[in-house]
């Protein structure tokens, strides 16, 4: 089974930040029950789960890689793909839903060729779904880099993706 | 470390001579502005709004007698950023950056109020200038919410001086173990996370249970699409949780704590972490709490976004770092939970009541609600309605009274179809039982469930069949793939309800549906499955003729199915803008400058793109 995308220059990264890895396996030592919010550290630092930090994990927390890699793939919180410059999160709320949460989707596969967990081509956006950020009273809600943006429809979505280069 | 000593609390009369001196220190006529950084208000722009202030009230050469406080989530998240200047409470609504000289101008310093800042009630038009006049607000009752609004969630003092740990103070030095479940059992709580189990019946038989290691845990992986106020207490109000929390673990003789919480709610884990933080200081968490020889520690473990994972037992799986798979509860968790000891696991919102119930005692919660629900509740009502945010009503409010008199009705004139309660795994409720009171028992007699309070509104634009479809696709990327009714069921659910969006089913089709939903439903492993076919048994129950339409017509009456409706251009209303032409991603419309343009069906993806441009109103959808 394909762990990870080869992409060289993020090997390169990753080998270089081996000492973040290791200092975050660090604090979770001999508390094996900690490994989801070590998973989620992991993936705040490098934004997907590279292949060699699960293996080490495994290695270093003594937990079958089995194990790292069922938690791993089971949380909708962890992607073993690396990211796009650009995470644009579509939530698929009920609220959002009802309000045409969908159509946003289809002019993202239509327009940029992205399903929910794709990355475009170019590597400029990548898209996630969520299923509610709890902020209904703006639905349909897009979340770009971290920026919430209210009431989306596909032409609104249009104008906010031309700024992210 | 000498602060530290000073800071920690030894006594019971060393925490109330704490609230006196902090409540002394405070005058409770001293201008105060308060703004909602919860996170609704916050995607509505609250923090250049709090920005805007502390620069505002620097810039005055005059120093300020003014407070600015970031409160947490008082529920009307549809008019944020909201303003509230104190003591008066003069309440403004939608703020923006740019209104703040003039509030800090005019409000604040001459006490002049901003007209167009006020929240008009639309059923009046009448201006609303104090808080508690808003109709969203005059008919709750704000037991849990109403402390958000009057506090920093990061500041234990501002929780202490309005009777923060009281509660456990009495609890530790006036209560035993046994008096305090018997406490909780006679308030009638109920848990708030969905299933409404008696809390005090929990309690008690994690009291019982054996063993000298026992876990409490606060369950605030709120998973529900649409649903916040788990996250609306975690991010306002955390001591509340754990202060609940604590007495939870004096009464059940438990050591250790955990507060497992979703990482997509980021505030809500940094709250939750300076409040115990806090706590740890003041010595109300840690060794020796109070002075009392009893000790309790708290750790947040973060979800990883699963929603089974808020089944008790898949989250206690999780929280040993494990996959969130239920298990078979041929033993309950209350005996054998966490690393299969006796565990203690409650919602948010149950927490948060535990509090309240000590201090008011059990005689006086339970004259609220009705006879098998007892308290409030704390709703998100949200979709299409014109109030969306978080409402706390005595449970036997009825729905209309939630949608109308609070909600506001519906928006744009529009006909009410039905409300969904309950979360994804609740039903839909139709118009003809809007007077229903809504507590456990009611909703479940109608088919759907009280859940974790989840409440969205549909209009007559809200296609039910697709409303069950997405529920059922929802579940079907949740289920955790353990059991197969589950699985394998969800799945063949979703593509006979894919079908029947797409015109190519039977009637046939809807008693296979209703022949799954009864498998699920007796088959499945943990709650996710068993109560998975709701939504479907519920549209079939209430919107049949709306699942016919779609078979035999190949008809969808709400205009929602994209293979099923079509869209024209009405020529008499066409103005010839070229919008819609500029707009279509296919170049289905044709038509010169100022003459009627038209649709080639063969063309035509339905995306609705020429029907958002359209300013005349010319692009008809069937």
């Amino acid at each position: 089974m394909e762990l990870v995308l080869d992409v060289p220059q993020i090997q390169a990264l990753i080998e270089s930040y081996t000492e973040k890895v290791d200092s975050l396996i660090e604090s979770y030592v001999d508390r094996k029950e900690l490994l989801i919010s070590l998973l989620q550290d992991i993936q705040a630092e490098f934004n997907y789960l590279p292949r060699d930090a699960l293996v080490k994990v495994a290695q270093k927390m003594d937990i079958p890689l089995s194990q790292v890699f069922s938690v791993a793939t089971f949380f909708r919180a962890f992607t073993l793909k690396p990211r796009g410059r650009h995470l644009v999160t579509t939530c698929l709320g009920t609220a959002c839903h009802v309000r045409g949460a969908q159509r946003i989707l289809d002019k993202l596969e239509r327009d940029h060729n992205l399903e929910p967990g794709g990355t475009t081509e170019d590597s400029r956006f990548t898209l996630e779904t969520v299923n509610c950020l709890g902020c209904c009273a703006m639905g349909p809600v897009v979340v770009v880099d971290g920026k919430y943006e209210s009431q989306v429809n596909p032409d609104k979505l249009d104008r906010i993706l031309r700024t992210y280069k | 470390m000498v602060e530290l000593l000073q800071k920690r609390l030894r006594s019971p009369s060393e925490l109330e001579s704490r609230r006196q001196s902090i409540v002394q220190k405070r005058d409770p006529n001293r201008l105060c502005i308060t703004v909602c950084a919860g996170t609704g208000c916050r995607a509505s722009g609250a923090e250049a709004v709090i920005e805007a202030f502390k620069d505002e009230i620097e810039r005055r050469e005059i120093q300020l007698d003014v407070e600015l406080k970031e409160t947490g989530c008082p529920g009307f998240c549809e008019r944020g950023p909201l303003v509230v200047i104190r003591p008066k409470r003069i309440f403004y609504q939608r703020v923006k950056p740019e209104d703040i000289p003039e509030i800090i101008s005019e409000t604040v310093l001459n006490g002049t109020i901003i007209d167009r800042l006020l929240y008009v009630d639309p059923a009046t038009n009448e201006k609303i200038v104090y808080e508690p006049d808003v109709p969203f607000y005059k008919k709750q009752t704000q037991n849990i919410l109403g402390a958000n609004s009057a506090i920093d969630p990061t500041q234990i003092d501002d929780y202490i001086a309005i009777g923060g740990y009281s509660a456990l103070s009495k609890v530790l030095f006036h209560m035993s173990s046994e008096e305090v479940v018997a406490e909780i059992k006679r308030s009638g709580l109920r848990g708030r996370g969905g299933g409404g189990f008696p809390t005090g019946r929990k309690w008690e038989s994690c009291l019982h249970a054996e063993g000298d290691v026992k876990y409490v845990i606060c369950n605030a992986d709120e998973g529900d699409p649409g649903s916040f106020q788990d996250r609306a207490i975690l991010e306002g109000n955390p001591h509340s949780v754990v202060e609940g929390m604590i007495i939870g673990a004096y009464a059940i003789g438990s050591h250790q704590g955990y507060i497992y919480v979703r990482n997509e709610y980021p505030m809500a884990v940094r709250h939750a972490r300076i409040a115990i933080e806090e706590a740890m200081d003041y010595g109300l968490l840690g060794k020796d709490i109070l002075g009392s020889g009893f000790d309790f520690t708290v750790s947040i473990s973060r979800g990883g976004g699963a929603f089974v994972c808020g089944e008790s037992s898949a989250l206690m799986a999780s929280l040993e770092g494990k996959i969130g798979e239920p298990k078979a509860k041929y033993v309950h968790m209350s005996e054998k939970g966490l690393w299969d000891k006796p565990s203690l696991l409650n919602n948010v919102k149950t927490w948060a009541n535990v509090p309240l119930i000590i201090n008011k005692g059990a005689e006086w919660y339970s004259q609220i609600g009705t006879a098998g629900s007892k308290g409030t509740m704390i709703f998100a009502l949200v979709g299409k309605i014109n109030n969306t945010g978080l409402v706390e009503v005595p449970m036997g409010i009825t729905l209309r009274e939630m949608i109308y008199d609070i909600g506001g009705g519906i928006p744009g004139g529009k006909k009410f179809k039905a409300v969904q309660t309950g979360g994804p795994s609740g039903g839909c409720i139709p118009e003809q039982y809007l007077d229903t009171p809504v507590d456990f028992d009611e909703l479940t007699k109608l088919g759907s469930m009280m859940g974790s309070g989840g409440m969205i509104v549909m209009d007559e634009d809200t296609c039910m069949v697709d409303v069950a479809k997405y529920f059922v696709n929802f579940l079907e990327g949740e289920s955790c793939g353990k059991c197969v009714p589950c699985r394998e069921g969800l799945h063949r659910m979703g593509e006979i309800l894919s079908d029947i969006t797409r015109g190519q089913a039977g009637m046939e089709d809807l008693d296979l549906l209703e022949d799954l939903a009864g498998t699920l439903r007796d088959g499945s492993l943990c709650a996710l499955g068993t109560t998975a076919a709701n939504p479907v048994l519920t549209t079939l129950r209430y919107f049949r003729d709306e699942y016919v339409a779609h078979i035999e017509q190949k008809r969808c009456p709400a205009g929602v199915c994209r293979e099923l409706i079509q869209y024209s251009i009405d020529p008499e209303k066409c103005e010839g803008c070229l919008r819609c032409l500029r707009a279509c991603p296919t170049e289905a419309v044709s038509g010169e400058k100022r003459k009627p343009h038209t649709i080639d069906q063969s063309k035509c993806i339905k995306c609705g793109a020429c029907f958002d441009v359209c300013k005349f109103g010319a692009v008809i959808k069937r």
